[in-house]
């Protein structure tokens, strides 16, 4: 459960948002501009302020206070049970896909290390990259590794950011599919950020609707969605 | 040809160099990686070496670093004798005249990484000495390469501090480009060039050993 309170100012935009997620798979969808990678950084803790603006938030997962403006609590990503994966992939240039994936599994002894990085890169269909170095990936595989990479350090928050896109539309359906049910038997609660409404729909998801930095509408896809089917129904035809 | 003042040259350069990134390695990282408005004021001060004239840096050591502070006194009481016209002393003005050399390159390298993978890494709970060993230094080999090279020929050349701060004494203070400057004074024009040629030869070497490796890596990437 994300509990969050936000409000950030610059300029002329502001993202004012506060909403309870409950559910284990919550989708915010809204088009570019609306806010949504600036939602995702401040809840990951990468940015305590909106860069030259104004920021309160609160942020509450499962009973755990990551920040709280008021009262001066902030805690830094790394620390917040929390994982980000970008649009962008970002993986350590210089490191084999393996190590990318070992990366925040620094703690672990050596044998437990490559037991999950090998567990993460199966559930992400990447076991045979293992030795590979991201040139050589395609832009779906640095995808899906910089997603096992995310998930390798067991967080309890997973925030996706428009992470699929690089990914064709059955590979990645079949993936989705995967990632939710091992999501779901590992309680880690996933957060995606995207403007593509078909995402929002095969997930089956709780939508949180974003709209000029405020939350519009929240609930079943079904009914935050409805124009939104209706305009691609229409343009099937 | 004398041997002894090329080899305190190379031994303080060497020595200079190794201090010099031990410092600018976390300096240059914090001037990256931090944030606050003193951090300009602290970048100005590291690059404030690069437009001071030679003999004003090495006279405020010397005064520093002789009996009139109390900075001075303590030294020359914890060592046993003054840093001022000492190989010590030598090496304190180096690091500090040379310091530009060593922090702008690491800053050019460092500053060029890709800030997202940086956030990645953050995310996954590195500390920022963890970042800076394990990011910033490995992507920013050739800029490293680069701020010892520079740093080493800086210390190599330089004049002004070690006249002021470090006088000419044989063995300790005596380096290359004070012998040259005597050979000069002394007419002997021949021992003066085979020592120009050294000190050229020294900096060709080195840039073009920098160069050439950018090339090959360059070549190996393509």
């Amino acid at each position: 459960m994300l509990e969050l309170t936000l409000t950030a100012e610059r300029g002329s935009f502001k993202l004012e948002v506060a909403c309870r997620l409950a559910s284990d798979w919550t989708v915010i969808f809204g088009p570019s501009g609306a806010g949504k990678s600036t939602l995702l950084r401040l809840l990951a803790g990468l940015d305590r302020t909106v860069p030259g603006g104004s920021t309160q938030a609160r942020i509450v997962l499962d009973g755990l206070v990551l920040a709280h403006s008021a009262n001066g609590v902030w805690s830094r990503p790394g620390r917040r049970h929390t994982s980000l994966v970008a649009q962008q992939p970002s993986l350590f240039p210089h490191l084999s896909v393996e190590a990318n994936v070992a990366y925040g599994l620094n703690g672990l002894d050596r044998l437990l290390r490559a037991a999950r990085v090998e567990e993460m890169l199966s559930l992400v269909d990447g076991t045979e990259l293992a030795a590979r170095l991201p040139r050589d990936l395609s832009g779906g595989q640095a995808q899906r590794v910089a997603l096992a990479r995310a998930l390798a350090p067991s967080p309890r928050l997973l925030l996706l950011d428009e992470p699929f896109s690089a990914l064709d539309g059955v590979a990645s359906d079949a993936l989705i599919s995967r990632l939710q049910s091992w999501l779901l038997q590992n309680k880690v609660q996933t957060v995606i950020a995207t403007h593509d409404a078909t995402a929002a729909f095969s997930t089956g998801a709780e939508v949180a609707l974003l709209h000029e930095g405020r939350l519009a509408a929240q609930g079943a896809a079904s009914q935050v969605l409805a124009t939104e089917r209706a305009r691609l129904l229409s343009r099937l035809q | 040809m004398d041997w002894q003042a090329l080899a305190l040259t190379l031994k303080l350069a060497s020595v200079t160099t190794v201090i010099l990134l031990a410092i600018a390695i976390p300096l240059a990282s914090l001037l990256v990686l931090g944030r606050g408005r003193w951090l300009a004021a602290l970048e100005a001060l590291a690059a404030l070496p690069l437009v001071l004239p030679p003999t004003v840096l090495g006279f405020f050591l010397l005064v520093l670093l002789g009996p009139r502070t109390a900075v001075g006194r303590g030294i020359t009481a914890l060592l046993g004798h003054p840093l001022a016209f000492s190989f010590d002393g030598l090496v304190v003005g180096s690091v500090i005249y040379s310091l530009p050399f060593a922090v702008q390159p690491l800053v050019a390298g460092f500053a060029a990484i890709d800030p997202a993978l940086v956030d990645a890494a953050r995310l996954l709970g590195a500390s920022s000495s963890r970042i800076v060993f394990t990011l910033l230094v490995p992507l920013a080999r050739r800029s490293l390469v680069a701020a010892a090279v520079l740093s080493f020929l800086h210390t190599v050349g330089e004049f002004g501090v070690v006249l002021m701060l470090g006088g000419d004494i044989p063995g300790a203070t005596r380096t290359l480009s004070i012998v040259l400057y005597n050979q000069v004074e002394n007419f002997d024009y021949a021992a003066a060039n085979r020592t120009a040629a050294i000190l050229l030869g020294l900096s060709l070497t080195a840039l073009a050993t920098i160069y050439l490796t950018a090339q090959t890596r360059g070549r190996a990437r393509a």
